[in-house]
């Protein structure tokens, strides 16, 4: 097996290729059925919005909570905190003992964080 | 025997891989979905699907009907109706981004796949070989990175069907699934503080882990990080189960209050892809956490592949030794599949604000304090 293999991540690259184009290509199989063995019978009801069988009130673009997207901010602000720790733990048994409460320190700061958003109540599901 | 292929082009040979392995994903999933039937159907004491059949297998006589009683054609019954059915686009929707959104729910499911290794066997040097199809270092990052992309499909789903249970049901999943994200990525960092030993290059390889995990005899390496990092094998365990939108998390699709959640429009053969895409996610979920905290390919604690397959004479053939390390690390992963549907049938699902009060005030601080811990103590350990 001494074969120039492809780099890794070529690899992954054309791996995610195949897993875009297999359910294109299954979906493009479904709609090839659909047009030539299965005649349209499009009717109202058919194509209407869904809800729960009545007919739909109303527009179907609905104002939702305000809440959602507080916690997608809080999650863009953890996320990247965490995304700095995961370089931390790679190099972390090589690291100087100040590097050590330095992280220590930022971790620190993520709690912080985490602290400040509960006590002003935005991880309450209100 | 299968020189042949080692001497395609690579992007030949990688295609065909990719390829064999969704053909191989795929229709573990839909077995998953008729195991789950069963399962339910063995936890509340009645029969479940026991009756499709085909004719000419009827025939066989005692094999014919233990297959109809388990139920296995149900399978290709299933398959066959969603490929079948009528497959409207309802007019009221965005009708690219309809499309477009099982592709995308599709896409990180079956990637991941590629960086997951499901098994190892020795050359004859003595070195491990991971049975993965790209071995890369960053191995977790990956899984994490584009696994992550799955919200996506939810609130593009939940978007451009344009009415309201999916929508709401869209804007609550993606809510979900990146609250639990964060406690997943610190429930994991413990295990990498413990492998990146000094004097080796940094790495978040999954092989890695499982080596860390392959010690023989009664030896503190041999024993699985399961035990080592009890906490961290919970929370992600707890995190993997809201990632996957599984009971008792499921607010995407909560039936009793957004009928299907995010899917609510969709049928027939889309509507199969998000269902083929969420078993693969627990699958590739399952596989990453029989990595990380239940040792891999390694069959018991302190009692390493490379110890059984002594045992059993293997030494001599990688390809038995990589069978044998394929039927172990599935077998977890079986396992794992079964704890799912137990679960859901155990506890009752959750409300929405008790997802988020889960998620936000109680695992992500018990990770990072467990984080903390660990730090200390590794550091503690490596100083001392």
């Amino acid at each position: 097996m001494t074969l120039p293999s492809a780099h890794p991540y070529a690899f992954l690259a054309l791996f995610a290729l195949v897993a875009i184009a297999f359910p294109l290509l299954l979906l493009a199989v479904a709609q090839l059925w659909f047009r030539f063995f299965q005649p349209p019978k499009p009717s109202a009801t058919k194509n209407d919005v869904y809800e729960c069988g009545v007919a739909p009130t109303g527009d179907s673009w609905i104002q939702f909570k305000a809440h959602y997207y507080l916690y997608a901010i809080l999650f863009l602000i953890f996320d990247v905190e965490v995304l700095f720790l995961l370089p931390f733990a790679v190099t972390f048994t090589t690291l100087p003992a100040g590097a050590l409460v330095a992280m220590l320190v930022f971790i620190l700061l993520l709690a912080e964080g985490l602290v400040w958003a509960w006590h002003r109540g935005h991880l309450e599901w209100k | 025997m299968f020189d042949f292929f080692f001497q395609l082009h690579p992007v030949i040979q990688g295609t065909a891989k990719g390829l064999a392995v969704i053909l191989v994903i795929f229709p573990f999933a839909g077995a998953c979905s008729l195991a789950e039937r069963k399962v339910s159907a063995w936890m509340q004491g009645r029969p479940g699907p026991n009756r499709a059949i085909v004719p000419w297998i009827a025939w066989v006589p005692f094999l014919g009907k233990f297959l109809q009683r388990l139920g296995v054609f149900h399978l290709m019954a299933d398959g066959a109706k969603f490929l079948f059915k009528e497959e409207p686009l309802p007019g009221h929707v965005n009708k690219l981004y309809f499309v477009l959104a099982p592709v995308v729910a599709m896409m990180p499911a079956f990637t991941t796949v590629a960086v997951v290794p499901f098994g190892a066997y020795f050359d004859p040097a003595g070195r491990l070989i991971p049975l993965a199809l790209a071995n890369v270092d960053v191995g977790l990052l990956a899984v994490f990175a584009v696994s992550s992309l799955g919200v996506y499909s939810l609130i593009l789903a939940g978007w451009a069907s344009n009415s309201k249970y999916p929508f709401l049901g869209g804007v609550r999943a993606s809510a979900q699934l990146i609250s639990y994200e964060l406690s997943m990525t610190l429930s994991v960092l413990p295990v990498f503080l413990w492998i990146n030993a000094p004097g080796q290059p940094g790495t978040m390889s999954l092989v890695k882990a499982v080596e860390f995990q392959s010690g023989a005899g009664l030896h503190w390496s041999g024993v699985w990080f399961g035990f080592l990092m009890p906490l961290s094998a919970l929370i992600f365990l707890v995190s993997l189960y809201a990632e996957t939108n599984r009971h008792p998390f499921d607010m995407a699709e909560s039936e009793s209050d957004l009928v299907g959640g995010f899917h609510t429009e969709y049928g027939a053969f889309k509507w199969s892809l998000f269902f083929v895409a969420e078993y693969s996610h627990m699958i590739i979920g399952s596989g990453v956490f029989t990595l990380l905290f239940l040792g891999g390919w390694n069959p018991l604690p302190g009692l390493p592949l490379a110890t059984v397959a002594g045992w059993l004479g293997l030494a001599g053939t990688p390809l038995l030794v990589a069978l044998l390390s394929l039927a172990v690390f599935l077998g977890k992963i079986v396992f794992l599949l079964f704890l799912f549907m137990w679960v859901r049938w155990t506890v009752p699902r959750f409300r929405y604000d008790q997802v988020m009060k889960l998620g936000w005030q109680k695992l992500l601080p018990l990770s990072i304090a467990n984080l903390v811990f660990y730090a200390l103590g590794i550091a503690f350990l490596e100083r001392g």
